[in-house]
């Protein structure tokens, strides 16, 4: 399996998605530059971290942009599976691949912790490899990060299953309502979530249990 | 006005006015009086300080870039080399706070990728004054969210740093940023312009009035009340640009297209240029109409001392001037040919066909005087007694212990770190507060610790010693995670250099910092001066800000600080000698600073070191600290505190209960844990007592008829007292 990692200008989180999706055994993963269109026949496509653009005007808004997202858009309509973190996440949400929005973080700071997050739903591609209830060590990094839907939208993201992590309890960072801290479009094929799974894949760097997604979404590939 | 006038105004003295005139045989313009305004400012020319670092050995067997470029480098196996360099950013930070610090970290950064390495973690040396005082917030809150702010958003990690709080640095802060950068030993460039006929090419942003004659006005004088109206004269960041600008430059190097790189910092593109062509000992035409501009109708003066940030400048053969502009294009940076590399040694400023300025490279980079200082040592106390905030009837030690953890040298500086990415690149090891330095894994399996460190009220009591002190606590630190030292880089901050007790305090400094490099053979590979660091308040204390970097070879093997194994043994090493003059507890208490601290026998103390090291990486160890600020007591409290677990121990009966407990001596002490066999082991190398348990959620210490008894709960309610800081 081949994962597509996209760059934009100001991608931080880049290399990271790369040497994380490198670690599943069978896969490599090629770097896609924003400005071309072609995603190059990729399985899967990372939205990796970072600050696309700047952040520049509001996190994401720029990006959504890219001649590469439009492709990406088409890919997730053909069912394509397509990880958003952090940044990614807010671009998908600008991108309308997701519902929501990432607001400012309740303390309005920049945080960077390990926080526990727990597995809502395991019967999906991204967190296959996972059993339900199970607790994920990732760290989060972001100054935007506080996940928001209407009152009547976030009713019918539980209702559907779309919830797919939440942060354990008394690990939310950032202020997210009910604790939300990944999420999937309907149809279950994107998700977007604030913690960095690349960053947990190797227990002499922090952990390694973010790389069950990435093994999870290399299983559903098959 | 006279021209001698507008060059004192520019900070010249009427004779270094009248070397100006004799070197060019004529009254420079005004683009010339500009440009050697800066480029012999304190800043750029280092005339009260170069005399004196000569003495700083920076020679060793693995140095790769020694001081003279923009960062210095030392090999770390496997055809790598590490590139690292601390630099001061502090009259910038203290007019405006959150954008001085920024640029600070943007410019050391740029110094890391001039010399072709990709920059791979920041380290931060910040002093503020008292933490409760409103100024002091605004600084501090501002400060650190600049630097997080341009470290974040350019995806280079924060791993490390410190801070302190002390009253002389409440007008004159001090912000300190380290950056290391990793390369392939044959991907190094250096800075040298050659090739008569190349051309010379500015890329990055586009080139504004910001910043101008910041490092003549601001960074070589002291700070003043009316400094509000020197705001203009603090540069702006935009990390996205550098972002953009260091990918851009490591392609064109990875793509082989250049001849000589350099950044742009302190005195832009004449100090840039001028560099350029004195260590390629050629000279170079610049045209300022060809400069992208960011505003309209600026004079060429002022394009040539503009310090926008974000702005590099290379040399390319004209037949790879397309290659280079098309890279430049792909990430979206301004790629502009400005002038060319000529034979005769004199910079040349063209204004269109207009020559505006012509000036002997020679004069501008090397012919400035270089001033001797007249030290002498003060004959009474320069600095108050700090404020008293715990009475000298609190003798009980465990209310000490607790006002040592809750004060603000010692309190866990979470609520700072956490507002840096340290974990960006995927090679943070060890993040802060998990080890006594931070550890980095290198591509070959190994891996570097990186300490940056300097008391200044230790230096303030004695600048000899506590010069010495600072070095040795980051080899301590070092040791701590299992690494041995293999270079070091270095920041002076000092107050005003011309008043003779300053000069005393950089020479004495200076002279601590030299013996101890030589004495544990560490070579100096670069480092960087601020002075005039002084207010209406006084001088700040004398700051030596050291930052070093060792090698562990296995980072699988890095050590903690935190208690491990409940069960395990606690032990205490090192020839251990504590004083409480000059202390943690002695500024709590309000007492006046010692005229001198108790020297040290570095090599006695290089051997404890070795031993700690080479038990550490040879996983003997389950954790190693050394004891620092607050002492003895307080070094077993942080062991418990990063662990998450207490401990049972019994020192035995000692004469002095407080000095044992709360005495210091950096460098010199250390607390581990293993299991019997391990310490036993490490026994045979060092001095080492044995004497407690790992276990529990309470730290239990008696000493002969003494008892403290804290539970853990309690540490950490004190140890988390700058949490109301950051609300």
């Amino acid at each position: 399996m081949r994962f597509g990692v996209i760059r934009f200008p100001g991608s931080c989180d880049e290399t990271d998605a790369v040497l994380a999706c490198e670690r599943v055994p069978g896969c490599s993963a090629t770097l896609l530059w924003h400005g071309d269109a072609d995603l190059h026949g990729v399985d899967a496509v990372v939205v990796p971290g970072g600050f696309s653009y700047g952040d520049y005007l509001r996190v994401g808004a720029i990006a959504r942009f890219s001649p590469v997202m439009e492709s990406v858009i088409a890919f997730s309509e053909e069912g394509g599976l397509v990880l958003g973190i952090c940044n990614g996440f807010q671009v998908l949400c600008e991108a309308g691949l997701l519902p929501g929005a990432l607001l400012p973080n309740e303390g309005l700071r920049f945080l960077c912790r390990q926080v526990d997050v727990e597995v809502v739903r395991s019967s999906m591609p991204f967190t296959a490899d996972c059993f339900p209830g199970e607790r994920l060590s990732i760290p989060v990094k972001h100054t935007t990060g506080r996940y928001y839907a209407p009152p009547a939208e976030l009713e019918s993201l539980h209702a559907h299953g779309q919830i797919v992590l939440k942060y354990a309890a008394g690990h939310n960072p950032n202020g997210s309502l009910d604790d939300v801290a990944g999420v999937t479009n309907q149809a279950g094929n994107v998700l977007g979530l604030m913690p960095h799974p690349e960053h947990a894949v190797d227990p002499l760097t922090g952990s390694r249990d973010g790389l069950k997604l990435f093994l999870s979404m290399a299983h559903a590939h098959g | 006005m006279r021209t001698v006038d507008r060059a004192l105004a520019l900070g010249l003295t009427e004779a270094e006015f009248a070397l100006v005139c004799a070197k060019l045989d004529r009254e420079p313009n005004e683009v010339e009086l500009a440009v050697f305004s800066l480029m012999w400012s304190e800043h750029c020319a280092y005339k009260h300080s170069k005399k004196l670092l000569r003495q700083l050995p920076s020679e060793g067997p693995r140095l790769a870039m020694g001081p003279g470029e923009n960062a210095g480098a030392v090999t770390v196996g496997d055809g790598y080399v590490l590139a690292f360099k601390v630099e001061s950013h502090n009259h910038p930070s203290a007019v405006e706070p959150f954008q001085g610090a920024a640029t600070g970290v943007g410019g050391i950064l740029r110094d890391i990728f001039a010399i072709g390495a990709r920059p791979i973690a920041i380290l931060d040396s910040l002093r503020f004054g008292d933490p409760e005082s409103v100024r002091t917030r605004y600084l501090l809150d501002h400060a650190v969210g600049g630097i997080g702010h341009y470290g974040n958003s350019i995806g280079v990690p924060t791993i490390g740093g410190e801070v302190y709080f002390e009253g002389p640095y409440e007008q004159n802060c001090l912000v300190n940023a380290m950056a290391l950068g990793l390369a392939r030993a044959d991907g190094l460039i250096r800075s040298a312009a050659s090739g008569v006929g190349n051309a010379l090419i500015l890329f990055g942003a586009a080139t504004g009035r910001d910043g101008i004659g910041g490092a003549s006005v601001l960074a070589s004088a002291e700070l003043g009340e009316e400094d509000a109206a020197k705001r203009p004269t603090v540069q702006v960041g935009d990390p996205f640009a550098e972002k953009k600008l260091l990918e851009c430059s490591l392609e064109l190097l990875d793509r082989g297209l250049l001849v000589a790189l350099q950044d742009l910092g302190a005195a832009g593109l004449s100090s840039s240029s001028a560099e350029m062509a004195s260590k390629g000992e050629v000279g170079l035409d610049i045209d300022v109409s060809r400069v992208p501009l960011r505003e309209a109708g600026m004079e060429p003066w002022e394009i040539m001392v503009s310090e926008s940030q974000e702005r590099m400048l290379c040399v390319t053969d004209p037949e790879t001037v397309a290659a280079v502009l098309a890279v430049c294009e792909k990430w979206e940076v301004h790629g502009t040919v400005i002038g060319s590399v000529t034979e005769e040694r004199v910079l040349r400023v063209l204004d269109g066909d207009a020559m505006v300025g012509e000036m002997p490279v020679e004069a501008l980079v090397d012919d400035c005087p270089l001033y001797d200082l007249t030290p002498s040592p003060p004959t009474s106390a320069l600095y108050p007694a700090p404020p008293c905030v715990l009475g000298a009837d609190v003798t009980d030690p465990r209310e000490i212990l607790l006002a040592l953890l809750a004060s603000p040298n010692i309190a866990s500086r979470r609520p700072l770190f956490e507002q840096y990415d340290c974990i960006v690149q995927s090679r943070t090891v060890r993040r802060p507060e998990q080890a006594d330095a931070a550890v980095l894994a290198m591509p070959g399996g190994g891996a570097i610790a990186v300490s940056i460190d300097g008391s200044g009220r230790r230096v303030a009591c004695d600048p000899y010693t506590g010069t010495v002190e600072a070095v040795l606590e980051c080899t301590a630190n070092l040791a701590c995670c299992g690494a041995e030292p293999l270079g070091l880089t270095n920041c002076l901050n000092f107050g005003n250099p011309e008043k003779p007790h300053i000069a005393w305090q950089l020479t004495e400094s200076i002279r601590g910092l030299a013996d101890a490099c030589r004495a544990l053979e560490v070579p100096v590979v670069g480092g960087n001066v601020s002075l005039y660091n002084e207010s209406g308040g006084g001088p700040i204390y004398p700051t030596p800000v050291v930052g070093m970097v060792g090698e562990l070879p296995d980072a699988a093997r890095a050590g903690r600080s935190g208690f491990a194994v409940a069960g395990d043994l606690v032990g205490f090493a090192g020839p251990f000698r504590p004083s409480l003059p000059g202390s943690e507890l002695a500024k709590l208490r309000g007492e006046e600073l010692p005229s001198s601290l108790p020297p040290l026998d570095i090599a006695a103390l290089r051997a404890a070191q070795r031993a700690i090291f080479e038990a550490v990486r040879a996983g003997a160890l389950a954790s190693a600290h050394d004891v620092a600020e607050g002492g003895f007591l307080v070094a077993l409290a942080e062991c418990c505190l990063a662990g998450g677990v207490g401990a049972v121990l019994d020192l035995g009966a000692t004469d002095d209960l407080e000095r044992t407990l709360f005495g210091e001596s950096p460098g010199s002490g250390f607390v581990v844990s293993g299991s019997p066999d391990a310490l036993a082991a490490v026994g045979e190398l060092v001095d080492l007592d044995v004497f407690g348990t790992i276990g529990g959620d309470v730290l239990d210490v008696t000493s002969g008829r003494a008892r403290v008894v804290v539970s853990l709960d309690d540490l950490r309610g004190a140890h988390s007292a700058l949490a109301p800081l950051f609300p």
